[in-house]
């Protein structure tokens, strides 16, 4: 990432970075929503959300707060179902098939689909490395070398030369940025194809949000990456497509998905035009 | 070079403050001594009350003349705040100590190595000891540990993880058994296992009443402590493909450890010292019995109220002993908990 250039607008943010082309890496097919709906009791709270979201791209769903981008992107992983009252329809299907039909295993779902919290939420009863390999011990997986993988994910998460001399310190230890690194190096330690993260930067400094950005452009070669942001900087700066969600008092729509660079030069719709140049929300 | 400044501390108190405080002390103090001394007030007890209020009027007033209303107020909340925790800390400290001088002349190395069973309350203190009351107690709340712990904690995520369609009725339970008098549970047991099943006093029975007493202690405290873990991370793991189960195992209970630890202090704290369900049920025999399913077995509670009631002075200097080891060894297994709680988890 070119930190170093200062554009003058958000479409040229979005321009500055390479154009990534979907389909480009093999990593199947991708995920798609079909009219997800989502409602908490009876308040209807997500309406009619169909998305494609080609295999190793990044999509930032962007829009004011509560109009459902949490919501959306916790039913693609089915940490929806957790609120009580909670109910959902439609269609979240990875690589063709649909998460909820009847006599899938949820928690392979989640491993398939990892997700990043806004709060960074590292185990307190578990050292750094611990936290790491945790995912593979909830799921009782086996790797042939854990010291390998926790590297890996370290270094792919841009932890490793940070903590490499204490991984056996407790993850609390760390800076908010670094814990939410930490998170994101616990997330990538059982391989999903989908990354979701919910305001990842949202407590964090700026220095630890470009890290973190940086981070997320490197994960986009082997994963599927959708990131909820408030900060449309960041979203212009992260991601190849934006979605922009918006609730005019009733359920959240998605009213325009479109690459980033599109989404900020040219908007098709004139909501959408004063969010992103800052008219409003 | 830069001067570095001497470090200070502008906000502690001065001596001036010191000699003021502590002439209000002496004031209070001897305005105590003279009331008593002049009027039919009489005793410790007055003395002591008398000096409280004495301080708690004299600082109000003082700090009200000096800094006005609120900075009168304030110390006058300091003070009966300092009150409540003298007041608290002189019966706890006044029984230690009375335990302490009473026990101490009972103690001797034969009451560690040797029972009751060749020896009469009445005999000199060289005869005997209070082994079997020692193992019997220990047996009791090992036997009430390994039952009333699981339960308790399995009732309380019951009530905090799985939030099942029971877990109004059984928190209702819950507190209301925790209000159930001791000799309840042991006439409980009496009934419905010893006189028709066993038949027979044993340390079991006793166990038996002491878990029922036990389990809404841990499983309350329990349960508050589960409910401050933060739901982040419930989620967290649940993210990462693990079960309800795993999440739980793995996470949501390593993280309450020590909070855990504290239920556990606080339900052998409500049983260390039961005596009406002992009395009930485990037959209080004389002899180190190592077998807890047959047989009466003694105990530091069942040992302490028969020496008593035998009356002569080596038993009651037995009885007192009797007391000094039983806080004794509260008082270590408290200990020891902490310390194995609060142990950070470290490789």
């Amino acid at each position: 990432m070119q930190t170093s250039v200062k554009p003058s607008s958000l479409a040229d943010v979005a321009n500055a970075k390479a154009p990534k082309v979907p389909g480009t890496a093999a990593l199947g097919t991708g995920l798609e929503t079909r009219g997800v709906h989502a409602w908490f009791g009876k308040h209807h709270a997500l309406s009619n959300i169909s998305l494609d979201f080609a295999a190793g791209t990044v999509t930032a769903l962007i829009g004011p707060s509560g109009c459902g981008k949490s919501t959306f992107i916790r039913t693609i992983n089915r940490m929806h179902e957790f609120i009580p009252g909670a109910a959902m329809a439609g269609e979240v299907l990875l690589d063709g098939k649909d998460v909820y039909a009847p006599g899938t295993d949820v928690t392979k779902i989640r491993l398939q689909i990892g997700m990043v919290f806004q709060k960074p939420n590292p185990f307190p009863s578990m050292t750094i490395g611990e936290n790491v390999l945790s995912g593979l011990k909830l799921a009782q997986l086996k790797v042939d070398n854990k010291d390998d993988l926790l590297q890996e994910c370290l270094e792919r998460a841009g932890l490793w030369s940070e903590v490499k001399d204490r991984l056996g310190a407790h993850g609390g230890s760390l800076s908010g940025g670094q814990q939410q690194r930490l998170c994101i190096a616990r997330a990538l330690a059982v391989r999903p194809q989908v990354l979701l993260m919910d305001e990842p930067c949202s407590a964090l400094d700026p220095g630890s949000t470009l890290r973190i950005e940086d981070t997320i452009r490197h994960l986009s070669d082997t994963m599927t990456i959708i990131i909820v942001t408030h900060n449309m900087q960041q979203a212009a700066r992260v991601s190849d497509y934006t979605a922009f969600f918006l609730s005019d008092g009733g359920p959240g729509q998605m009213i325009e998905v479109a690459p980033t660079s599109e989404i900020f030069s040219r908007p098709q719709d004139s909501r959408t035009e004063s969010y992103v140049t800052g008219r409003f929300g | 070079m830069t001067m570095i400044p001497t470090p200070t501390k502008p906000w502690a108190a001065s001596t001036k403050d010191r000699a003021v405080d502590g002439s209000i002390f002496a004031l209070s103090l001897l305005s105590s001594y003279l009331l008593v001394f002049l009027t039919p007030l009489k005793g410790k007890l007055a003395c002591f009350v008398c000096f409280f209020l004495a301080y708690a009027i004299f600082t109000t007033a003082f700090k009200g003349i000096q800094r006005g209303n609120a900075a009168a107020k304030d110390a006058l909340v300091n003070s009966l705040v300092a009150i409540g925790a003298i007041v608290t800390v002189i019966p706890a400290a006044s029984i230690l100590a009375t335990v302490l001088k009473k026990g101490l002349p009972g103690i001797s190395f034969n009451l560690f190595t040797h029972d009751m069973a060749l020896a009469t309350p009445t005999d000199p203190l060289s005869n005997g000891g209070l082994l079997h009351a020692i193992t019997g107690t220990l047996t009791l709340m090992v036997l009430a540990l390994i039952m009333s712990v699981p339960i308790g904690i399995l009732t309380a995520l019951y009530l905090t993880e799985i939030k099942g369609r029971f877990t109004g009725p059984i928190r209702f339970l819950v507190q209301a058994m925790s209000g159930v008098p001791s000799i309840v549970a042991g006439l409980f047991i009496l009934s419905a296992i010893l006189y028709p099943i066993t038949k027979g006093y044993s340390g079991f029975m006793g166990a038996l009443a002491l878990t029922i007493l036990m389990i809404p202690t841990i499983a309350r405290t329990s349960e508050e402590v589960l409910n401050l873990i933060p739901n982040d991370l419930r989620e967290a793991g649940t993210a990462l493909g693990g079960t309800q189960w795993r999440t739980v195992a793995m996470i949501v209970l390593p993280a309450a450890r020590s909070g855990l630890v504290t239920a556990v202090i606080l339900g052998v704290a409500r049983i260390a010292g039961e005596t009406a369900p002992i009395l009930l049920l485990t037959g209080g025999g004389d002899k180190v019995n190592p077998n807890a399913f047959t047989g009466p077995m003694g105990s530091l509670p069942y040992y302490i109220w028969k020496s008593f009631n035998a009356g002569s002075p080596e038993a009651i200097t037995r009885a007192w002993a009797g007391l000094l080891v039983l806080v004794g060894l509260v008082l270590f297994l408290f200990t020891s908990a902490r310390f194995l709680g609060s142990r950070k988890v470290s490789k």
